[in-house]
């Protein structure tokens, strides 16, 4: 209890996890609140409204026919819908898809490294394999991902954090490597505790704070590469708003009407920002060493 | 001679204030003392005594949190406590050098070693190239390092341990320094090694070679008493932060006016061992046979180069009996002991147990090259414990669920281990109520008795401790020794101890193995190798160790 208690006082005095953590809540919130916060359905097409500047208030014809007042604050996009309501609804899709490919990429490369640690002839062949995956660029492996099992928000999830997995595997198996060495584990072994339990009980725990540290990192950058695969019309379909789809439609006339690309940029470019400078508070206090090195 | 009446440096009661919130108000409180030319002033206590932070001070090197307060510190007239920054820097090196615990840390790895000393020069003379080299060369020479020449363009990894603290100090008495500061620097090297490092410092103080006008003196910072024995002009005892005792060697050693003095000086274990007990019978409970292990590596040919860590070893254990290993690092003393736990496997030989680790039948089971799964349920009966108390314990779990992992294993349901677990705290003479905390709570004596009673849960037959003292304080280490005993006496355990600490080999073994090099050179009852000893590599080892305080 102490413990935890130490732990949060000590990241909240750290201004850049206090900034990450208060930007990322009100994301959520938006995301959350979306539905009450002013917002009309994303998809809804009002032809009456076609490339509305920001700011105007009008009649807007839902898709069931009923019509309310609705302020666009951001305009409409040249299809007719309300790009207020398709950026806050986005939202939710970035958020979702920055925990799910966390989640998936810390999962999958943290059960890989603690094998590949420990246990000497799955390191061979795993790492080796890593080595390759490695070696492709990130976001062609996405897109070929993506090309192959099709647009769903899974596969996007599957897809960016594939390329993500060897960098994690190799962060613990490196840890992995020198934990199994620490007299702790070598007395567990003495006490005949059986491997796996020694994997989950006493390297897993010691292992954590640099694999959430890069969890942050995995999250930030699936934002981003999230955003970029919808803008090039590799992401989630069309019909999903997310950030980069909003983008991608707004490219066309962005001469005549940036803000369809300026204002889902406005969201995510905090995002990312608040997503890496959470991740930096968090080394910062978990991981002192690690942070003192790199200064 | 008029000279060498005035103090090179005095300390006036120097205060250094810890930061708000610390359990005591003060690092050092209420400090003074004086050091002459050529003396030896040797600062000794047990760690958190505030020697090291007094150290810092004197060079300048507090760490931001810690503040200098009331008090004065002077170095031949000038005051340090007020001087800037930059004189500060011109003053380390020149006026003062410094030589601390860890050579492998002090030096730059990725220069040369001769580059580092030249880089000294550098900064502190206008010296050209020439003349700095010869000095260089010189110095390596005065510290009696083999083949100066060699040693300029070798690099801090491809020199010994001992090697890479002569570097270091050539590198702190290059300048010729009023003050010499060493921060034990000898606690991280062989008994063998300290003695010939003790050596030279002692003669680099009188050595006036270099036309310099007074001898050295030297502040030196210790934990060993048997050091301060040996080099030690006067001695100032620490404790808590405040002194406790200062005086000449003599008069604090032979008759200690504090209480806490005295107590540190009977806990100092003796060379001295104590009567033998009688022989243990029956058959061992461990036994190891021809043990070796051997490493293999390919060089980028693919050839094959093999490191023979431990060459055909052979222990025996018997209930209620200590064996005592021991060696200087690298002597395989450890690699052995691993074989025996089974923690590493064996390149050859037999290592026995008992085939059933609870009951009365005593055959034994070759257990060299069992795989781990078949080695389960034999493991109660062999346990360990480790060196370092910082790292034998899980940070992440609570001690009780540490002590209790041993018991569960091997199928008692958590009621039982629960209650295993406070009977045990109670036998390590911990409070039950610390099962619930975490290890960061306890201090690193207090981690060590967890430790053991971790190893005790399955009750096991043997007890294997690998340098289970050498991290502690001496006094906590008397405790921990004594603690041993009993345990051992009450469940007539058989006792591995691994130490390199020929002292406390004496006090708790009854028969003592010598190792060198992966091999064992001796071997026999404690009293009759100490006082009759035939391998020549034991007779080394028996002078190096630091001075008998009697």
């Amino acid at each position: 209890m102490q413990v935890w208690q130490l732990l949060s006082q000590r990241l909240w005095r750290n201004s850049a996890f206090r900034f990450g953590v208060l930007v990322l809540g009100v994301l959520l919130l938006l995301a959350a609140l979306a539905p009450v916060l002013g917002t009309v359905d994303p998809a809804a097409m009002d032809s009456a409204h076609i490339n509305t500047a920001a700011g105007v208030r009008g009649e807007f014809a839902q898709l069931d026919g009923t019509v309310v007042m609705h302020t666009f604050w951001m305009g409409a996009d040249n299809f007719g819908r309300d790009i207020f309501s398709r950026v806050l609804y986005g939202t939710r899709t970035s958020l979702l898809v920055a925990a799910f490919t966390a989640a998936v990429a810390i999962g999958v490369g943290a059960l890989l490294g603690m094998l590949a640690g420990y246990f000497r002839i799955v390191d061979a062949v795993l790492m080796r394999f890593m080595d390759g995956l490695m070696a492709i660029p990130a976001i062609l492996l996405a897109i070929a991902l993506v090309a192959a099992l099709g647009a769903q928000l899974w596969t996007v999830v599957v897809a960016i954090a594939i390329p993500e997995v060897p960098r994690v595997t190799r962060l613990v198996r490196a840890m992995v490597l020198t934990l199994r060495e620490e007299p702790f584990v070598e007395a567990a072994r003495a006490l005949a505790t059986p491997t796996p339990v020694i994997l989950w009980r006493h390297i897993l725990p010691n292992a954590m704070a640099p694999l959430i540290v890069q969890g942050t990192f995995v999250a930030a950058s699936a934002v981003l590469t999230e955003a970029i695969l919808s803008f090039l019309g590799l992401g989630l379909p069309a019909d999903i708003p997310t950030w980069g789809n909003i983008m991608a439609e707004g490219r066309v006339q962005f001469t005549q009407y940036p803000g369809n690309v300026l204002f889902p940029a406005l969201f995510l470019v905090p995002t990312v920002l608040a997503i890496n400078l959470l991740g930096d508070g968090l080394r910062d206090v978990l991981d002192p060493k690690f942070s003192r090195r790199s200064a | 001679m008029s000279e060498s009446a005035q103090p090179v440096l005095v300390i006036d009661k120097l205060h250094v204030a810890l930061p708000p919130c610390s359990d005591r108000p003060y690092a050092v409180e209420d400090i003074s003392l004086s050091i002459h030319p050529g003396k030896t002033l040797c600062v000794v206590g047990e760690s958190g005594s505030g020697k090291s932070v007094m150290a810092t001070a004197v060079m300048g090197l507090l760490a931001r949190e810690l503040r200098p307060g009331p008090g004065s510190i002077v170095l031949q007239g000038e005051s340090l406590l007020v001087a800037s920054d930059s004189r500060l820097r011109a003053l380390r090196g020149q006026a003062m050098g410094m030589v601390f615990q860890e050579p492998m840390t002090a030096l730059n790895p990725v220069m040369s070693c001769g580059d580092q000393i030249d880089e000294l020069l550098r900064q502190h003379t206008d010296w050209g190239t020439k003349r700095r080299s010869e000095a260089v060369l010189d110095i390596l020479r005065r510290v009696k390092l083999p083949e100066p020449e060699r040693m300029m363009r070798s690099y801090p990894h491809q020199l010994s341990g001992g090697q890479r603290q002569r570097i270091v100090i050539a590198m702190a008495v290059i300048l010729q320094p009023a003050l010499l500061i060493c921060d034990e620097p000898t606690t991280a090297l062989d008994v063998t090694t300290q003695k010939e490092i003790l050596r030279l410092i002692e003669e680099l103080q009188e050595d006036r070679s270099s036309g310099r006008r007074q001898a050295c003196a030297v502040l030196f910072i210790t934990h060993d008493m048997g050091v301060v024995a040996e080099i030690a002009d006067d001695v100032l005892v620490m404790h808590q932060g405040r002194a406790v005792e200062y005086g000449a060697r003599d008069a604090v050693l032979q008759s200690p006016q504090a209480d806490y003095t005295k107590a540190l000086l009977a806990a100092v274990p003796s060379m001295t061992p104590p009567p033998a007990r009688p022989a243990p019978q029956g058959t061992p409970l461990l036994r190891g046979q021809d043990v070796s292990k051997t490493y293999s590596a390919r060089d980028w040919l693919g050839r094959s180069r093999f490191t023979h860590a431990l060459k055909a070893a052979s222990v025996a254990v018997s209930a209620g009996e200590t064996v005592g290993i021991v060696g200087e690092s690298g002597s395989g003393k450890s690699t052995l002991a691993r074989c025996l736990i089974r923690l590493i496997d064996p390149t050859g030989g037999q290592v026995l147990w008992r085939q059933n680790p609870r009951g009365e039948d005593d055959s034994l089971l070759d257990v060299a090259s069992l795989g781990e799964g078949q080695l389960r349920p034999l493991r109660s009966q062999v346990q360990v414990v480790f060196q370092d108390p910082n790292r034998s314990l899980n940070p992440r779990r609570k001690v009780g669920d540490s002590i209790m992992e041993g018991a569960i294993n091997f199928g008692a349901t958590r009621e039982e281990a629960t209650a295993l677990a406070a009977s045990l705290m109670d036998k390590v003479r911990l409070p039950a109520e610390g099962l619930q905390r975490y290890p960061s709570q306890f201090s690193g004596g207090q981690r060590q008795r967890i430790a053991i009673a971790r190893a005790l849960a399955c009750r096991p037959r043997v007890l294997v401790a690998d340098e289970a003292v050498s991290a502690l304080d001496v006094s906590v280490q008397a405790q921990i020794l004594k603690l041993l005993r009993e345990i051992q006496a009450e469940l007539g355990l058989g006792l591995l101890f691994i130490t390199h600490d020929l002292r406390v080999a004496a006090q708790l073994c009854d028969r003592v193995i010598v190792m060198h090099q992966g091999e064992i050179v001796e071997e026999g009852a404690t009293a009759e190798l100490y006082a009759h000893p035939q391998h020549d590599y034991t007779r080394r080892l028996l002078a190096a160790a630091p001075g008998a305080l009697s």
